[in-house]
């Protein structure tokens, strides 16, 4: 096998499907670091928000890229919603105890959409796309696409983590929860802040997900492994080790094909999971430990 | 015959009820003393069930195994292959927060789902292992009505046989200091580790103790079913069913883990009897639709009575009682 070949098969695959957990892993990251707790609906809410997309995509007849927007807004609406009902009032509980409510929405939110849209495979356009030539480097429209749209939401996300007034307010919820507090900061509106922009991380990661490979009910539950294994493997709390963390996990589960059964390959996430934590709690770059 | 249907049927129920019984005793140890959040139920079950599946049939070509072995050892050979899969996991992750555990033992039960379809040489893969012995299956000299009948009520009585000596040790050891020190390392882990607690240790023990009972749990099924496949277990749905249980029963009260599983292993049956009756379009959708309900049934129990039917018994438990007359 030469060079292209590796790269062709393995290293660019690797890198969209990279791409595709860093959107979700950011999510569990800042839910992990201003809410303190393990999020374990974040796959199934990624679910939701690839088959919001489809029936977008299917109602009105327009593109996916069109229907992602719409997507991000409703399950934004979505994840706020299940805060406000079923998480809220749990806030003054161990937090344990809001991880496993967060089991029964996943559950719930899996159940919504096997009955919505049934247990069949779908997809957002039939037919093979043939990967273009750049160079002897095989590549589609979409995988630039979705490489292109993480690294514009995390860019902007981080941007406004930076610069703007209720970005820093969460990065202060983030570091010291009770100084933040102490100096004045609306806890409320910091926590809903934070499930807009993850549930809207969660839908976009569901549609290139959708858009690079097909729907599946189960399609999110089977990201939750890899996306927190990337949010560990960057560092809690850390936005850039959450994108770093997922591309790493996305090109080794493709390059793992390599030396193990194909059948295993969804056990490489499990594995650098379980190193992570055995050597460097605190992710590549350093992060919290809880 | 009417009756006898219905009795077979009562039967079916109990064995069932007393296996996830003893799976919710299992997550009490985890949980209840402990803390710890163990979504890995399924694949500790999983375990338990082949490796007994694989001690006790006769030897088959093409696997390992087929070792031939009476049905206890194949039961005790269960508990130690789920504590043994368990020991590792637990001494990586308990260092931490349980929400680490919570992540790993999903992973774990994956990657057991994973080894079990697609390692044949040990599980026979999707066609799974068939002719599990049975313990007290024969009664030749009864009509054949009565003796299955009569199989199924021996098979319960040993199911109810190893719950109650389940539930005998457990519920010793909640009384003993070790239950007692492991509520103090559950409610403040701090304080515990003053006084010289081993906490990683007592979590390890713990856990593994849980685990051990969750893959004789397995094994019950394995030979009540007498066979075991890939498909046997939804293990969302297996690991989610236990939780509510427990939940539901009431956390840290072993009565209450027995209670738990009684009711919603009752509502979860008779709603499928329910859902049976539905025309076939709607079936499908009514099984997820029961799927929603029990997750829902969680969050209601969660938010209005998150102690569960039978709340954990505090002895000198001094705060004002919120329900009444339940704590003495």
């Amino acid at each position: 096998m030469d060079f292209l070949e590796l790269i062709n098969f393995y290293v660019i695959p690797g890198i969209v499907l990279g791409s595709i957990y860093a959107l979700g892993a950011v999510g569990i990251t800042l839910v992990f670091a201003i809410l303190r707790y393990a999020h374990l609906a974040h796959g199934d809410l990624a679910t939701l928000g690839a088959f919001i997309a489809l029936a977008v995509v299917t109602g009105l007849g327009v593109s996916p890229l069109v229907a992602l927007p719409i997507a991000i807004i409703a399950t934004a609406a979505v994840a706020v919603g299940i805060d406000k009902v079923f998480y809220e009032h749990l806030r003054e509980r161990p937090k344990i105890v809001t991880v496993m409510a967060s089991l029964g929405i996943a559950l719930m939110i899996r159940a919504v959409v096997q009955v919505v849209w049934g247990v069949d495979t779908e997809t957002y356009s039939r037919g093979i796309v043939r990967p273009e030539n750049y160079f002897g480097l095989r590549i589609r429209d979409r995988e630039i696409l979705t490489v292109i749209a993480m690294i514009a939401l995390v860019g902007g996300l981080q941007l406004f983590l930076t610069r703007s007034k209720w970005g820093k307010a969460m990065r202060a919820m983030s570091d010291n929860p009770n100084l933040a507090l102490l100096s004045g900061i609306d806890n409320k509106k910091v926590v809903m802040l934070t499930w807009v922009i993850v549930g809207g991380l969660c839908a976009a990661s569901g549609v290139f997900l959708g858009l690079n490979t097909e729907l599946k009910s189960m399609m999110g539950w089977q990201m939750l492994l890899p996306m927190f294994a990337a949010a560990i493997l960057g560092g809690v709390g850390r936005i850039e080790g959450a994108v770093l963390g997922g591309l790493v996990v996305g090109i080794a589960e493709e390059l793992s094909v390599l030396v193990i059964p194909s059948e295993y390959k969804a056990a490489m996430a499990f594995a650098i999971l379980l190193f992570m934590l055995l050597v460097r709690p605190t992710g590549l770059l350093k992060g919290k430990v809880l | 015959m009417e009756y006898l249907g219905l009795l077979n049927y009562a039967l079916f129920m109990a064995i069932f009820i007393g296996i996830y019984a003893l799976l919710a005793l299992g997550l009490n140890i985890q949980w209840g003393f402990a803390g710890l959040f163990n979504a890995g139920i399924a694949g500790f079950f999983a375990v338990g069930a082949y490796t007994s599946a694989i001690l006790t049939t006769e030897h088959a070509d093409g696997r390992i195994g087929g070792f031939d072995m009476p049905f206890f050892v194949g039961w005790i050979g269960a508990m130690i292959a789920a504590a043994l899969v368990a020991w590792p996991i637990g001494k990586i992750c308990l260092r931490f927060r349980s929400d680490y555990l919570a992540i790993a033992s999903i992973g774990i039960a994956e990657i057991i789902r994973l080894v079990v379809k697609s390692e044949a040489v040990l599980t026979n893969g999707a066609r799974g292992i068939s002719g599990i012995p049975r313990p007290a299956a024969e009664f030749p000299s009864m009509a054949q009505e009565t003796a299955y009948l009569a199989s199924q009520a021996a098979y319960l009585a040993i199911v109810v046989v190893v719950l109650v000596a389940a539930y005998l040790l457990v519920e010793r050891q909640f009384n003993a200091p070790w239950g007692r020190m492991m509520r103090a390392i559950r409610d403040n882990e701090g304080a515990a580790k003053a006084m010289g607690k081993d906490v990683e240790f007592r979590r390890l023990q713990a856990f593994i103790f849980g685990s051990a009972l969750m893959g004789l749990g397995g094994a019950l099924f394995a030979h009540f079913n007498r066979s075991i496949t890939p498909e046997a277990i939804d293990p969302m749905v297996a690991t989610f069913l236990v939780w509510i249980m427990l939940i539901l029963g009431g956390s840290g009260n072993n009565r209450g883990a027995i209670l738990g599983a009684a009711v919603v292993w009752i509502i979860w049956s008779m709603s499928e009897i329910a859902t049976d009756r539905l025309p076939t379009e709607y079936a499908i959708q009514a099984k997820y639709i029961r799927l929603f309900l029990i997750g829902l049934m969680l969050q209601l129990v969660l938010r209005f009575r998150p102690e569960g039917l039978l709340p954990e018994p505090l002895r000198g438990d001094r705060r004002a009682p919120k329900s009444g007359a339940d704590h003495t």
